[in-house]
């Protein structure tokens, strides 16, 4: 079978076709995974530029903290100032499901606000339109806050749109903040979420210190409730009598973010997007975080019991097993029936900073490999883990976004664990702001690949043609041109949820659909298999 | 509620806009350059315009959509994006090996001002572009007019670049304005059975909805040719549908080649098809086809046995100036009602156009163009006086779900519902699929709200 073939020769026929400059940097994006001691891993190369005119997956800045980060939240009029593009694209395109809890109220999420740049504003600056707007926006909407977003030619004019929203927020006495998120900086959406994430701490995040009573309360970060994820992930926790204070940002409000430093645990999903925050959080406030990974019903049981571990409690671990028991009965059976369909089949992931490493994880449960994977946009520890960062080289690209320097807050600061109970923690298996990242949970001579090409792609379908390829709306109908089912996981296809027990079961269910269909087998019609010529001889003896 | 912050009271807006009913050029180019058989369509600008063209664009046709970028980063965005097109232009032709790219660019190479006239000369004197291959480009600033703009411009970027002189010849050459893959295979349908020769230009017939056939088709096998392209200099006349997306490339056509150019309206609806099948009829002086005549008489038949169902129905539409116009006329001459009809795109010659096409029947429009005329200013007029049916892209849905009002989906994007790239809306047999459209959702509603007593059987 082609995937057993030799991976080295694989990754040689991928960059064949490069010029030699563009092939030599992908060769240092593209490894051959090999799983040593202490988990060590061989080093990738991420989070550089994308080389022009190879065809990328990835999108931009603003993306990243516009669409990313700050959309999934209902109640912040975002305002995108610039020409009307970046607005629209990301009005409503990412699934970000939310549930006002009254019809009173607010959701802005349905709409789109722009300043509609024009070239009036180019030439003579945009600020006097982007402060007329936020007064539009207060006057006609009357919000609880307004965010503003600026897209590429806002840095490029010098428009400060930290002063307009500093003005605004006096002007109007609401929460107005803005973020310098043009798409050109940074080399991904990566910059986009640490941008976001700076913002958030600096202006929204510590807010509010109310604190609620309730004796095991978290955060869920990284976690942006597409397809209705979150809601499960709440109803889990909830059953297992655990408070969720607030998630960045699926189903989120302001009001939240600005407690969510009250919490007792952040639990990480998403490490790429949002471990900023986390640590932030840690450093001024004193809240430990720990990985999460609800994708999964193994790792679903397995992120359950580590926040059971955290607070230590006897009541809550007996709460969380029986969730656990209760719910992996459903689970168990589903994945036994789907599991005698999809065993050995091939799985390849390319997407996002931290979803083509969780959906591993469920292939695995019903029996599925992944021969190859890459991120989108993550960094080198999203692949080898957090153990690398130290030699982590800073390059200048991102070096333009903003470290803030966060130290203990004098009255806030309250460390939730001592040392030598996160120490306790530690040794007991509990990594408290530990990731492992990718690589180590995938076999040897698997292909990691960070920032895959549309050409890359094309050559993976073709030597291994996995059963399923999961990717996002850009690559779906190139990979299904080919003959090869493809599964978004950005938007899931509009299907999902995919997280917890429940998610795992319709995920089972859904893979189970995709590589078990037998309508691939009508592509080719009749008279094109086994064609016979149309000239008909007859056969005459000729002696 | 969905939409639960939008109030029948009218605040007068100036500089925010709310749900817009239009997007940026460079989309439009992106779109246009599809049309050019083996062409790769390439982004000048940061990687997120790109992403958000392809995006919309396959959300919008379920197809494959590829397209480069030049990947901008700060330092691009500082010193400027030569080295970056240059790099793209090189590794493009080495890799994805099109006969042609066509460069288009982005609110951010705007601003630095990069010359990609200059930058394309730069590149063919580093032998980056091989024998035979192009460079094209047209500009597509995002701050000015919409993405109806920036498909114009490509379009006349392509007559810039291949249009040749020479001896003149019998063709007529088509633009069909933005409109789908079906409405351009039917331009070329009644082309054929007149016995016409036409180019369409750009065609995205059998590139944006190709079969499947289990082999991924880099380049599929429609598009415009460049010989085709490099004709139409030498035919007798160009006809300009739309005139926002078309009249550009015919005006330069006619000045650098004196091809002469006609334009006409979208033939959207039973008239604008007349005007459309008359021209071609007058200009290459042939008789139109028994098969024709039979389509229009099977319109007017929809027309005149359905009639009630359309008299005195209100409709809000909004989207792009020269879908609206022929839109707008052909419900007029159902005896509908078009009274609130938004377009983002900013032209104030679509208020006169609408206005004739209103023929004075419809005293109650109120129609808006560009500066927030957009869709929440439109919903807050069917707040204020409700209407029958909704005609429009995709975000309608959200109106029609709050306010139970029926959709139409027509325009750009449809993001949930197949068949417009399929099915035309042009030419006589596009407008039944239109009347079926209507018909469906107007007798749906009123099976749905009929008392029992009233339920009809027969409609």
């Amino acid at each position: 079978m082609a995937h057993q073939s030799d991976p080295l020769k694989i990754k040689e026929q991928l960059i064949q076709k490069y010029p030699t400059r563009v092939a030599r940097k992908r060769a240092q994006q593209i490894v051959v995974n090999n799983v040593g001691e202490n988990q060590a891993v061989p080093e990738i190369m991420a989070n550089v530029r994308t080389t022009p005119g190879i065809i990328t997956q990835r999108g931009c800045t603003y993306a990243g903290c516009k669409g990313v980060v700050l959309g999934p939240t209902r109640d912040i009029v975002n305002i995108t100032h610039g020409p009307i593009g970046c607005g629209f694209y990301s009005w409503l395109t990412r699934r970000n499901q939310t549930r006002p809890t009254s019809d009173e109220d607010h959701n802005f999420m349905p709409y789109c606000f722009s300043t509609d740049m024009q070239e009036d504003q180019i030439i003579f600056g945009g600020e006097k339109k982007l402060r007329q707007a936020i007064q539009e926006a207060y006057d006609t909407l009357k919000p609880k806050a307004i965010a503003v977003f600026s897209t590429c030619p806002v840095g490029l004019i010098g428009d400060d749109v930290h002063a307009v929203c500093r003005d605004m927020k006096e002007k109007l006495g609401i929460n107005v903040f803005g973020f310098s998120c043009e798409g050109y900086k940074g080399v991904s959406q990566s910059a986009g979420h640490h941008i976001a994430n700076n913002q958030l701490f600096k202006h929204v995040i510590g807010r509010n210190d109310t604190v609620n009573p309730h004796p095991f309360k978290i955060c869920m970060l990284g976690e942006y409730n597409i397809g209705g994820d979150a809601f499960v992930i709440d109803d889990i926790l909830e059953k297992c009598g655990i408070k969720m204070i607030a998630t960045f940002s699926g189903n989120s409000t302001i009001e939240k973010f600005e407690n969510a430093h009250t919490a007792d645990l952040n639990c990480v999903m998403c490490h790429r997007s949002i471990n900023y925050v986390a640590d932030m959080i840690e450093k001024k406030y004193g809240v430990p975080w720990i990985k999460v990974n609800f994708i999964g019903a193994d790792s679903t049981t397995k992120s359950l019991r580590k926040i059971a571990a955290y607070f230590d409690n006897a009541e809550l671990t007996e709460r969380v097993e029986k969730v656990i028991t209760e719910e992996m009965k459903a689970v168990s059976v589903v994945r036994k029936d789907v599991k005698s369909r999809c065993k050995g089949k091939l799985a390849m992931l390319f997407v996002g900073g931290s979803r083509a490493h969780h959906y591993q994880d469920l292939f695995n449960e019903i029996g599925m490999k992944t021969v190859a994977a890459g991120y989108e946009f993550a960094h080198r520890d999203d692949y080898e883990g957090r153990k690398v960062l130290p030699t982590i080289q800073v390059d200048a690209d991102s070096r333009n976004i903003e470290e803030l320097t966060v130290t203990a807050d004098p009255e806030n600061y309250h460390p939730r664990k001592t040392g030598e109970e996160l120490k306790k923690l530690n040794d007991e298996g509990l990594e408290v702001k530990g990731y492992d990242g990718m690589m180590p949970q995938m076999d040897n001579q698997t292909l990691v690949i960070d920032d895959i090409s549309q050409h890359e792609t094309e050559m993976l379908l073709e030597i291994y043609k996995p059963a399923v390829f999961c990717a996002g709306i850009k690559e779906k109908f190139t990979v299904q041109k080919s003959g090869v089912p493809c599964l978004q996981l950005h938007s899931y296809d509009y299907g999902g949820p995919f997280a917890g027990f429940k998610g795992a079961i319709n995920f089972y269910k859904t893979i189970d659909r995709i590589v078990n269909t037998h309508i691939w087998s009508y592509v080719k019609a009749p008279w094109r298999v086994n064609a016979q010529p149309l000239l008909e001889a007859e056969l005459v003896e000729t002696n | 509620m969905l939409l639960r912050h939008t109030t029948k009271e009218v605040k007068e807006r100036s500089a925010l806009t709310i749900n817009p009913a239009k997007t940026c050029q460079p989309i439009g180019a992106l779109y246009a350059a599809l049309g050019i058989h083996r062409c790769l369509p390439h982004s000048h600008g940061s990687q997120g315009c790109c992403a958000y063209h392809r995006s919309a664009l396959t959300r919008h046709y379920k197809e494959p959509v590829m397209a480069a970028t030049s990947s901008f980063t700060e330092g691009a965005s500082v010193f400027g994006g030569q080295s970056n097109l240059l790099q793209a232009i090189n590794n493009i032709f080495s890799v994805y090996e099109p006969d042609v790219i066509a460069v288009h660019t982005t609110c951010l190479s705007e601003t630095i001002g990069d010359d990609i006239t200059q930058i394309i000369a730069a590149a063919k004197d580093k032998k980056f572009i091989p024998e035979g291959k192009y460079v094209i480009h047209c500009n597509t600033p995002s701050y000015v007019g919409s993405h109806v703009t920036g498909f114009s411009n490509m379009v006349k970027g392509m007559v810039s670049y291949f249009a040749q002189s020479g001896p003149q010849t019998k063709t007529i050459n088509i633009i069909p304005g933005w409109v789908e893959p079906s409405d351009m295979r039917e331009i070329k349908r009644i082309c054929k059975m007149m016995g016409i020769k036409i180019i369409l230009f750009p065609d995205t017939s059998d590139v944006l909805d190709c079969p499947q056939t289990g082999t991924f088709e880099f380049y599929p096998k429609g598009g415009t040719t460049i010989d085709e392209l490099k004709l139409t200099g030498r035919s007798q006349m160009t006809l300009a549908l739309g005139r926002v997306a078309s009249l550009a490339a015919a005006r330069e056509l006619d000045a650098k080649y004196k091809v002469p150019c006609e334009t006409l309206e979208l033939p959207i609806g039973l008239r604008a098809t007349d005007r459309f099948v008359d021209m071609l009829r007058r200009t290459a002086r042939v008789d139109v086809p028994a098969s024709l005549e039979d389509e229009r008489g099977r319109l007017m038949d929809i027309i005149t046995d359905m009639h009630q169902y359309f008299y005195g129905k209100r409709v809000a539409l909004w989207g792009d100036p020269d879908q609206l116009v022929a839109i707008t006329e052909f419900l007029v001459d159902l005896d509908m009602r078009p009274v609130y009809i938004v377009t983002g795109t900013p032209g104030k010659k679509f208020l006169s156009r609408i206005e004739k096409v209103l023929q004075g029947k419809v005293p109650e429009a109120k129609v808006k163009e560009g500066a927030c005329a957009d869709m929440f200013l439109m919903h807050q007029w069917i707040k204020q006086e409700k209407v029958d049916l909704l005609i429009g892209n995709t975000y309608g849905k959200y109106i029609s779900r709050d306010e139970d009002i029926p959709l139409l989906r027509f325009g750009f994007p449809i993001l949930d519902r197949v068949g417009h790239s399929y099915f035309p809306s042009v030419g006589y047999s596009g407008a039944m699929r239109l009347l079926e459209k209507i018909l469906g959702l107007l007798m749906d509603r009123q099976d749905r709200d009929a008392k029992e007593e009233s339920f009809e059987l027969v409609m």
